[in-house]
Formats: C-alpha cells, sequence, structure tokens
C-alpha cells in the first residue's frame, strides 16, 4: 500500500487535485441571503430593533417633507400674488428724523414705462391713534396704526376685502376708513355696512370696508386706511409718503428696480431703499425653517440610539448563535465570511428599518400636507440619505458582535451548545 | 505516505493552556484509508473529540503532523483551512446543527454554500444527497416537522452533499433512540459501501463493534487500534 503518487487524492475528490488549492467562496448574493435568513429565523426581534431607526428616519423625513412641503407652498401662493411687486421706502435718517419720500415720487414713477400701477402709503402723524369709542383711554391704542392710503393699493397688492369695499374717490376725502384684519380684529369689528363708526384723531370715522390678510404685505394687516385726503384735512397730516408700493411688466422688474431710487428721489437716490417683498416672505419661510434643525437633531439620536438597540441585540445573537457559528465554520466559512454574514444581517437590520421609517415620515408628511391643502413634497434626496444613513449605521453597530463572532473558536463553539 | 490516504495524523499532540496545562492529546498517530470506516471510542474525556476537532481542521494541533486529503494543514491559515473544510471534510454532529427555517433541501444546500456553488447547482445536489439518505420526499420539510432520526439524515445528507474525502460523524446517534439510532448507523455503513470515508466518533461501545475498524482512546492516547497500518 506504500506509495507516493498524489494523484489518487485528487481522484479521491473527483479527479481534480486543484480542488484542494480552492479556497473557500461566499458570493455576494449569498451573503444578502444569510443577513435575511438571520431576520427571519428572529422577526419580532428584528422588528423591535430596526423600530428605533425607522423612528428616527421617520422624524427627519417627516420634518424635512413637511417644511419642503410648506415651503413650496408658500412659493407657489406668492408666485400665485405675482412676483412683479416692489416696495420704495425711504432709508432710515441719519439725523434720527422721521424718514420721508419727496411728494411728487409717486406721479415720477408712475412714468416709468414698464410701471403698471404704484400705490403710496402716506404718514400720518404720530399722535393719531384709532380707538373703539371716544371713552377708552387714550394709551390702549391696541398697537394700530394708522396711514393715508391711495385707493389703488389694494388693487397694486392684490389684496382683498373681507366686508365693505376699499377706500375710492369719493370715501378718500370722508372720515371714512378701512382696516386691516388684525387691526379689525384687535377692535372687534367685524362689519363695515356703514352702522359702525371708531373714534380715530379725535372724530368719528365710518369703518367702510374690512381687508382679508394682505399676502404680499402682511406687516399692513394691522393697519387702518384713510385717504390722502382726509387725512390732510381731517386729522392734519402732512401727506408725508413713507412707501410706494409698484407693480411692473412682469418682464420689467428687474430694469424698473435699477432706476427706481433715482426716479423716487432724484437728488438722494441713495436715501431710497427698493425691495421686493417676495425675497423678503421667502426668507423668512427659510428662518423659519431654523426650527427644523431641533426635529432634525431629535431624529439623528433616535437614529443612533437604534443603532446601539441594534448593537446590543447582534451581542446577544452571536451569544446564542455560537453553534450555528461553529456549524458555519464546519463547513467552511472563513472569519470574513462569519463576520460578514453578521455585518450585513445588522445593515440589512438598520436598512429595513430606514426604508420603513421613510416611507412612514413620508406618509406622515403627505396626511399633514392634504389636511393643510398642500401639495405634498417628500424630497427624495433626504429620503435616500436617511436610509443610507440607517444602513451605515446598523453596518457600524454590527461591527463589534460581528468580530466577536468571528474570532470565535469554532470547536468550542461546537462544544459550548 | 500511504496510497489513498485521506486523513494522516502523526504524533500529534493537543495541550490546553492554563494552570496546570490540560493535555487533551498525548501523541496520537492515525491513518485512515481512502473507503475505510471506523469508530473511535472512549470514556468521556479520553480526547476522541479532540482528535474529531483536530482531525476536521477546526483546531490545531499542539505539536506533530496533521494531513487531510494529502494537504499538511500545520502551517496554512484561516482561508485555507476554510477551504479544506468546505471541499475535503464533510460533519456530522450529535445536536444536528439543522436551521429551523429553512427547509430540508436548504439546509443541505447549505453543506455547500462555500463553495462558490451558485444557488441551483446547490439545490441539485442536495436532491441528490437526500434521496441517497432516504428523504427524498422530505425535501420541503423544515426541521421542527422532522422526527430526530430524520434530521440526522438531513445533517448526514448535508455533509455528504460536497463529495468530502472524509466524513466525521461526533456521537450521531446521541441525540436520537435506540431504532432511530440503529438505522443512522445502517445508513452510515450503507455510504461506507458506495464509497465515503466515514470515522464515528462516539462513547457507544455496541455502534464501535458494528464497525470494521475500532480505535479505542483513554487518556488522550491511543489505547488500542484494531486496523492499524502500521
Amino acid at each position: 500500500m506504500i506509495a507516493t503518487d498524489t494523484p489518487s487524492i485528487g481522484a479521491e475528490l473527483g479527479g481534480d487535485s486543484l480542488r484542494l488549492t480552492r479556497r473557500s467562496h461566499l458570493g455576494a448574493r449569498d451573503v444578502f441571503r444569510l443577513a435575511t435568513l438571520g431576520l427571519r429565523g428572529r422577526p419580532a426581534r428584528a422588528v423591535l430593533s430596526a423600530a428605533g431607526i425607522a423612528l428616527g428616519v421617520a422624524t427627519v423625513v417627516g420634518v424635512l417633507g413637511i417644511s419642503t412641503s410648506s415651503r413650496a407652498q408658500l412659493i407657489s401662493e406668492i408666485d400665485a400674488l405675482g412676483t412683479n411687486l416692489l416696495t420704495v421706502s425711504p432709508s432710515p435718517s441719519i439725523s434720527g428724523g422721521t424718514p420721508t419720500l419727496p411728494a411728487r415720487a409717486p406721479a415720477m414713477v408712475r412714468r416709468i414705462g414698464p410701471v403698471q400701477s404704484a400705490s403710496a402709503l402716506g404718514a400720518v402723524g404720530g399722535g393719531v391713534a384709532i380707538y373703539r369709542t371716544d371713552r377708552i383711554p387714550a394709551v390702549n391704542t391696541d398697537a394700530v396704526s394708522v396711514y393715508a392710503a391711495q385707493p389703488t393699493l389694494l388693487s397694486t397688492l392684490q389684496g382683498h376685502v373681507a366686508r365693505g369695499r376699499f377706500l375710492n374717490a369719493a370715501t378718500a376725502n370722508l372720515p371714512a376708513v378701512v382696516l386691516g384684519a388684525s387691526a379689525a380684529s384687535a377692535l372687534g369689528i367685524d362689519r363695515a355696512d356703514g352702522a359702525v363708526e371708531v373714534w380715530l384723531g379725535g372724530r368719528w370715522f365710518d369703518v367702510v370696508g374690512v381687508l382679508d390678510p394682505l399676502q404680499l404685505a402682511p406687516e399692513l394687516d394691522r393697519s387702518a386706511f384713510v385717504g390722502f385726503h382726509a387725512a390732510e384735512h381731517l386729522l392734519g397730516a402732512s401727506g408725508r409718503v413713507v412707501e410706494i408700493f409698484v407693480r411692473t411688466a412682469p418682464a420689467s422688474v428687474g430694469a424698473v428696480q435699477s432706476v427706481l431710487a433715482a426716479t423716487a428721489d432724484p437728488a438722494a437716490p441713495q436715501d431710497v431703499s427698493v425691495t421686493d417683498p417676495t425675497d423678503a416672505l421667502v426668507a423668512r419661510a427659510d428662518a423659519s425653517a431654523a426650527f427644523e434643525s431641533l426635529f432634525l437633531a431629535v431624529g439623528g439620536v433616535a437614529v443612533l440610539v437604534g443603532g446601539i438597540g441594534i448593537a446590543n441585540v447582534m451581542v446577544i445573537s452571536v451569544l446564542e448563535r455560537r453553534g450555528e457559528i461553529g456549524l458555519r465554520r464546519a463547513l467552511g466559512a472563513t472569519r470574513a465570511h462569519i463576520g460578514l454574514q453578521f455585518v450585513a444581517e445588522s445593515a440589512l437590520m438598520g436598512g429595513v428599518g430606514g426604508v420603513t421609517g421613510g416611507l412612514l415620515g413620508g406618509l406622515a408628511s403627505s396626511l399633514y400636507s392634504a389636511a393643510r391643502a398642500w401639495h405634498a413634497v417628500v424630497p427624495a434626496s433626504a429620503f435616500g440619505a436617511a436610509v443610507a444613513a440607517a444602513v451605515v449605521v446598523g453596518a457600524v453597530a454590527g461591527l463589534h458582535p460581528a468580530l466577536k463572532a468571528s474570532r470565535m473558536a469554532p470547536a468550542e463553539a461546537l462544544r459550548t451548545v | 505516505m500511504i496510497r489513498g490516504t485521506v486523513l494522516e495524523l502523526d504524533r500529534v499532540t493537543k495541550c490546553y493552556a492554563g494552570s496546570p496545562p490540560v493535555v487533551a492529546l498525548g501523541s496520537v498517530t492515525l491513518r485512515v484509508c481512502r473507503g475505510e470506516m471506523l469508530a473511535v471510542v472512549g470514556p468521556s474525556g479520553s480526547g476522541k473529540s479532540t482528535l474529531l476537532a483536530i482531525a476536521g481542521t477546526l483546531e490545531r494541533a499542539s505539536s506533530g503532523d496533521v494531513r487531510v486529503a494529502g494537504a499538511a494543514v500545520g502551517h496554512l491559515g484561516d482561508r485555507e483551512l476554510a477551504g479544506i473544510r468546505a471541499h475535503a471534510i464533510g460533519f456530522v454532529f450529535q445536536q444536528f446543527f439543522l436551521v429551523p427555517t429553512l427547509t430540508a433541501l436548504d439546509n443541505v444546500a447549505t453543506g455547500l454554500l462555500y463553495r462558490g456553488i451558485d444557488e441551483t447547482g446547490r439545490r441539485r445536489a442536495a436532491r441528490a444527497a437526500l434521496d441517497a439518505v432516504g428523504l427524498g420526499r422530505r425535501t420541503a420539510h423544515r426541521p421542527g416537522a422532522l422526527s430526530g432520526g430524520e434530521c440526522q439524515r438531513v445533517a448526514i445528507a448535508r455533509a455528504l452533499v460536497g463529495e468530502p474525502a472524509v466524513i466525521l460523524a461526533d456521537e450521531p446517534t446521541g441525540n436520537v433512540d435506540s431504532r432511530q439510532g440503529a438505522e443512522i448507523v445502517e445508513l452510515l455503513r450503507e455510504l461506507n459501501r458506495l464509497g465515503s470515508t466515514i470515522v464515528v466518533v462516539t462513547h457507544n461501545e455496541g455502534l464501535a463493534r458494528g464497525l470494521p475498524r475500532t480505535v479505542r482512546m483513554r487518556d488522550g492516547i491511543v489505547e488500542h487500534d484494531s486496523g492499524a497500518t502500521g
């Protein structure tokens, strides 16, 4: 029986002695199968472990979805109102006096070719306030401002009256007042049928109109408007112009914007500031998004805590599955294969949590948007990034348990079961 | 080298560190030829399980040479050893170690998982192996729906499916009743007749008596080898 030929051993293995030099091999698809197998083996545990990450991702995707939807909604509302509105106002003066525009400014601005309409807002003396009755102490002004307004103001701002009507050529000369939405509710007035009077500048004014909130000039909602003529003759105002609202042809907004200052005050154009109110509104929407970061931070912490939960479960799982680890090593798995299996399982758990959370977050933001009649927008990049982050957190959480599993001595793992 | 030797242990010792150190194997020499079937018997602590672990490359010998299917394993790294286990050794354990969520067929196919064979090929081979152990009609059953004896047959099919150079069975009848145990032994004998090389480690003297060769161990050494080939 003694011989030195090795081919017989090759024949033993099926006639191919090279098979011995073959290494252990595990395909990528099989790694994924092993990961799903591990999760299916203990489904309840897998679901509970993934829940933490799911919650975090749902928070992140939900918050981003809601804020994106709300911003998109605001921008579409602004677009509907027209982005061709500009405001002209005097820059705050260095001397400290109340800055004003020249009296001729509105007429000059109106002469710019592409300007469709220009409406001036005038100051009414500082001491003039509006009260519900003449019995109210002078200090209780309800913080309602009084302005002189041209009859075209409402159409220039594309605002609407809730009740009554805006000032017209006739009422602009009379003791008549139109209230902004907040001003009306501050004064407790909800009708404008000519039967309600307010105490304004020491005499009675008829309330002829109440406005809806002004989307493009929300700062005017807590104001009362009288005609320029009435302001000058009944309230002793000087007729100083403090702001001009300008509607231009949509294609010429930039061109008009560049000449407005010099037109409004040729002597001192540097004292005039020209703004696009839609810029301010969008900027305000962006600023309110700063609150999101708090929620996003909470979501991020939840994802991390979820990762710690997964790490915990995986450590226990490795201890419980010593037998399986030993068996796989006996079947030919390398240390790396064992480690890879547990990392893949952990990453998959994170991924399942991430996708579930992403869908929940998207659903939540869609429902919220639907309840507000918004067009729901769930940013795909946020969804993708959140799921990717969940997978990474899961994989990192699995590193330590996977290392433990891969270092387990196979004979010992088989014996201790 | 002996012609057709699939497993060769030459003056192998195994010593576990500790105070005092435990000598599990003290110079064991054993050769298993192609087509052989033998029992390694001995009381608890005689070193037979350590012998099986070293022969199966699950543990390294402290000294001595181990050759599996012609390859000296002493200086091989983890990946090479895993490759030898994947290609040349089949294991059968007392506790079966079946995956409860997998069908009998997929449990058997797991025996080829680390060989780089695609799933279709693994399943085809697994079906043939289940036929060979008489479970061709139970391929879709999960371990929970099988008796202990049937589970061990599935485990034997898993060891068999890769046509390894040697099958190492550790107390294969230890977890089944005596009737099923006898059937398992009969199955192993049948597989041996068909060409498989099988080493059975057991403390069951009755089982050992029925096999062509018996290696009796005590205190980490071979006390008697009925088929020593010198």
